[in-house]
């Protein structure tokens, strides 16, 4: 080996790897990072904790759901297994406490009734169009997929290690800070008409006004009901929205892993014993 | 490779097919009997990594076309609903998208393995320039099915790609919307996409098949580069690489595993959760992790129309490494001052990618021009020069002589008695 033109190699991948980060010129507008926070649902055995769905759930029924849909779940998808665990009579109550439109009836008219069990979450507004005007302009996002839209920046050189300690929940991580970083701009920080300052928020403008204060909605197990903890609840259901198989997924991986590494280690034995005669000659 | 035995068939049913279709035959001659190096590492195991993969992103792929609507209303729904409704949709769909991540996976070992053990040099360039081709098919196949889910990603990479054309003079936008079937990137666009994701994997098949043709006639390349001389070089394909590449295929399908049931968006972007929308920019455009080195390419180049000759020629010129390689050696063990300027050039691609990957500004794009400028002088200077003047290793006699010296280094190596004579 050269060492000549190997160390030159090393300094040249050293410059270049060091160099990087720090040449993106740093903004007044980088929103901060959101805190970790502990979920039932990281790791390879993490899977959702049902009452925590159902707190995330009445959080999204009493609050969320008056601005944001969910039109990719439907009713039936409470009472799936690895969801919220409510039993199908459960869902078919709360599904009847929805409008929804259907139709057209036998007069062509579109009406509306009480939700059943197969019917999808209805949108809070007709169109985009109503949503907007109804929200000072802004548009509320769909949250059937939210968790896994919303990610923060990880940068070199953790999103490396993200890949072996399987960090994913980035998008749960984003909405709890989301909810938390709420405050006063700083002095100098001029707010467009009708925003909200937030921390976590890219840009610190954020046209949603601050929807939960500590106590806002009631708890009935006992658990906190502060703002840190409606966040930690309502950004565990939107995971549970937008990846609803996560649990199946993860029982599934475990049992193709242990086939796997049988069969490979398998594999490996028999290839030793088919390639020893060739090494000994 | 006329020496090893012909195929006999033993049953009647056997003799009377061998007769009219000598496929059996075929088989036998080609995976069975087939006389492989008997030096091969891991890394050539690669290719049947390869051939499998194929497989897998088919099947996978045709369930999938099943469930899915190629139409902009509907594409982004028809996908989630394979994710929420289909039985193991969710597995068929992480499966597809990460099995393309690992397809490019081992391309890019494949890639890496043929240009540090020389495997393009004579008697095997036309072998190499239809791997080159297969990976020209492999990244527009890739590029194709990126689209197809209809996210923000999805819609944004079509436009910038589909775009890249109207650099070509005078024809160029009449070829962009000859290529969108319209005046944007919208439902036509997604409809050939889609027929073209479907079929270019198997045109992808026919060119394999050719590769496998053609590896056959030259036979395969070694770490010593060294031609096998007598039959004590090589071994059976079967059992000797069979076993050895399902026994690789099962440790890279722990890896696949792992990103498939552990960390399945891992590769992606979470902007491609958010349906297409034509009126609104993401922040950040980028492409699929593999792409990334020849993105960082385009975009260090000012100049719209020669970042696009950049980027086709980063890949175009590959196929010309027979030629630009002057050197006789193969085996870059054997090329002292190749092999150091080759993994400076593999760790330049790997910062390409990186590059390829951050906003272009600032010291990221000088950073990108300088690893760009490597690229290319290391292919059209560095290599045809280095043949000339480089003082390369002396060459083993034969394979087994090789095996043989690194056998006796190894026990030496391992006897502390014999180490302390050294």
């Amino acid at each position: 080996m050269n060492v000549r033109y190997s160390s030159i190699a090393l300094a040249l991948a050293a410059a270049v790897l060091l160099a990087a980060p720090g040449m993106r010129a740093a903004s007044a507008q980088e929103p901060d990072i959101p805190p970790r926070q502990h979920w039932s649902f990281a790791g390879p055995f993490g899977l959702y904790d049902p009452a925590q769905l159902q707190r995330g759930f009445k959080i999204y029924r009493e609050v969320c759901s008056n601005c944001h849909s969910l039109k990719l779940l439907a009713f039936r998808n409470l009472a799936d297994p690895g969801g919220p665990g409510f039993t199908e009579a459960q869902a078919a109550a709360i599904a009847a406490t929805f409008q929804v439109t259907a139709g057209p009836n036998d007069q062509g008219e579109m009406y509306q009734r009480p939700g059943k069990i197969a019917d999808h979450f209805p949108p809070p507004f007709a169109n985009d169009q109503v949503a907007r005007n109804a929200n000072g302009g802004a548009l509320p996002p769909d949250m059937s997929e939210l968790a896994k839209a919303r990610t923060y920046e990880r940068g070199f050189p953790w999103f490396i290690f993200d890949a072996f300690t399987q960090y994913q929940e980035e998008g749960p991580d984003y909405i709890h800070a989301i909810l938390n970083g709420y405050e006063e701009p700083p002095p100098g920080f001029t707010l467009p008409p009708g925003a909200q300052y937030n921390k976590y928020f890219p840009g610190h403008a954020i046209g949603m006004p601050k929807p939960l204060s500590d106590g806002q909605v009631e708890y009935t197990d006992g658990t906190p009901a502060t703002v840190d903890q409606y966040g930690r609840d309502v950004a565990a259901f939107l995971a549970w929205a937008a990846e609803p198989k996560l649990d199946e997924r993860k029982r599934l991986g475990f049992q193709v892993f242990i086939y796997l590494i049988v069969l490979t280690g398998l594999l490996y034995f028999t290839k030793r014993k088919v390639w020893h005669e060739v090494k000994q000659t | 490779m006329s020496a090893h035995s012909v195929y006999q068939p033993q049953s009647s049913v056997m003799k009377w097919l061998e007769r009219r279709l000598p496929i059996a035959g075929l088989v036998y001659s080609s995976f069975v009997v087939y006389p492989t190096p008997r030096n091969l590492n891991y890394w050539w195991t690669f290719g049947g990594i390869l051939t499998f993969m194929l497989g897998v992103q088919i099947v996978t792929g045709i369930v999938l076309a099943m469930h899915y609507t190629p139409h902009v209303d509907f594409a982004f729904d028809s996908v989630e609903s394979i994710m929420r409704d289909v039985n193991y949709g969710w597995l068929l769909r992480y499966l597809h998208a990460n099995g393309a991540s690992f397809f490019f996976v081992a391309v890019y070992a494949h890639i890496v393995r043929g240009m540090y053990y020389g495997s393009y040099k004579d008697p095997r360039e036309v072998l190499w320039i239809l791997g080159v081709i297969l990976f020209l098919l492999m990244v527009v196949t890739g590029f194709m099915g990126y689209v197809l889910p209809w996210g923000q990603m999805s819609f944004w990479a079509a436009t910038v790609i589909t775009n890249l054309f109207s650099a070509i003079p005078l024809v160029g936008d009449p070829i962009v919307t000859w290529l969108w079937g319209g005046y944007a990137v919208g439902n036509p666009t997604l409809n050939r996409f889609y027929s073209l994701h479907y079929l270019l994997p198997f045109v992808i098949a026919g060119v394999v098949v050719l590769h496998v043709w053609a590896l056959h006639m030259v036979g395969q390349n070694n770490p010593t580069g060294v031609e096998p001389k007598t039959a004590k070089d090589t071994v059976a394909f079967t059992p000797h690489a069979t076993v050895k590449d399902v026994f690789f295929i099962g440790v890279f399908c722990l890896f696949l595993a792992w990103f498939v049931f552990y960390i399945p968006n891992y590769l992606g972007h979470s902007d491609n959760y958010i349906p297409a929308n034509p009126s609104q920019t993401p922040t950040h455009i980028v492409p699929e992790w593999y792409y990334l080195p020849f993105y960082a390419i385009l975009r260090a180049i000012p100049n719209k129309l020669l970042g696009v000759i950049a980027l086709l020629a980063s890949i175009v010129l590959l196929a010309f490494l027979p030629w630009l390689d002057t050197s006789r050696v193969r085996s870059a063990n054997y090329r002292p001052l190749y092999r150091q300027f080759l993994i400076v050039f593999f760790l330049v691609v790997v910062g390409l990618g990186y590059l390829g990957s951050q906003p272009p500004e600032g010291g990221y794009v000088i950073a990108a021009r300088i690893l760009t400028a490597y690229y290319f002088v290391f292919l059209l200077v560095i290599l045809p020069l280095l043949g000339l003047f480089e003082t390369t290793k002396p060459l083993p006699n034969s394979i087994s002589e090789a095996v043989l010296r690194q056998g006796r280094s190894a026990a030496a190596a391992a006897s502390p008695s014999t180490a302390a004579h050294v």
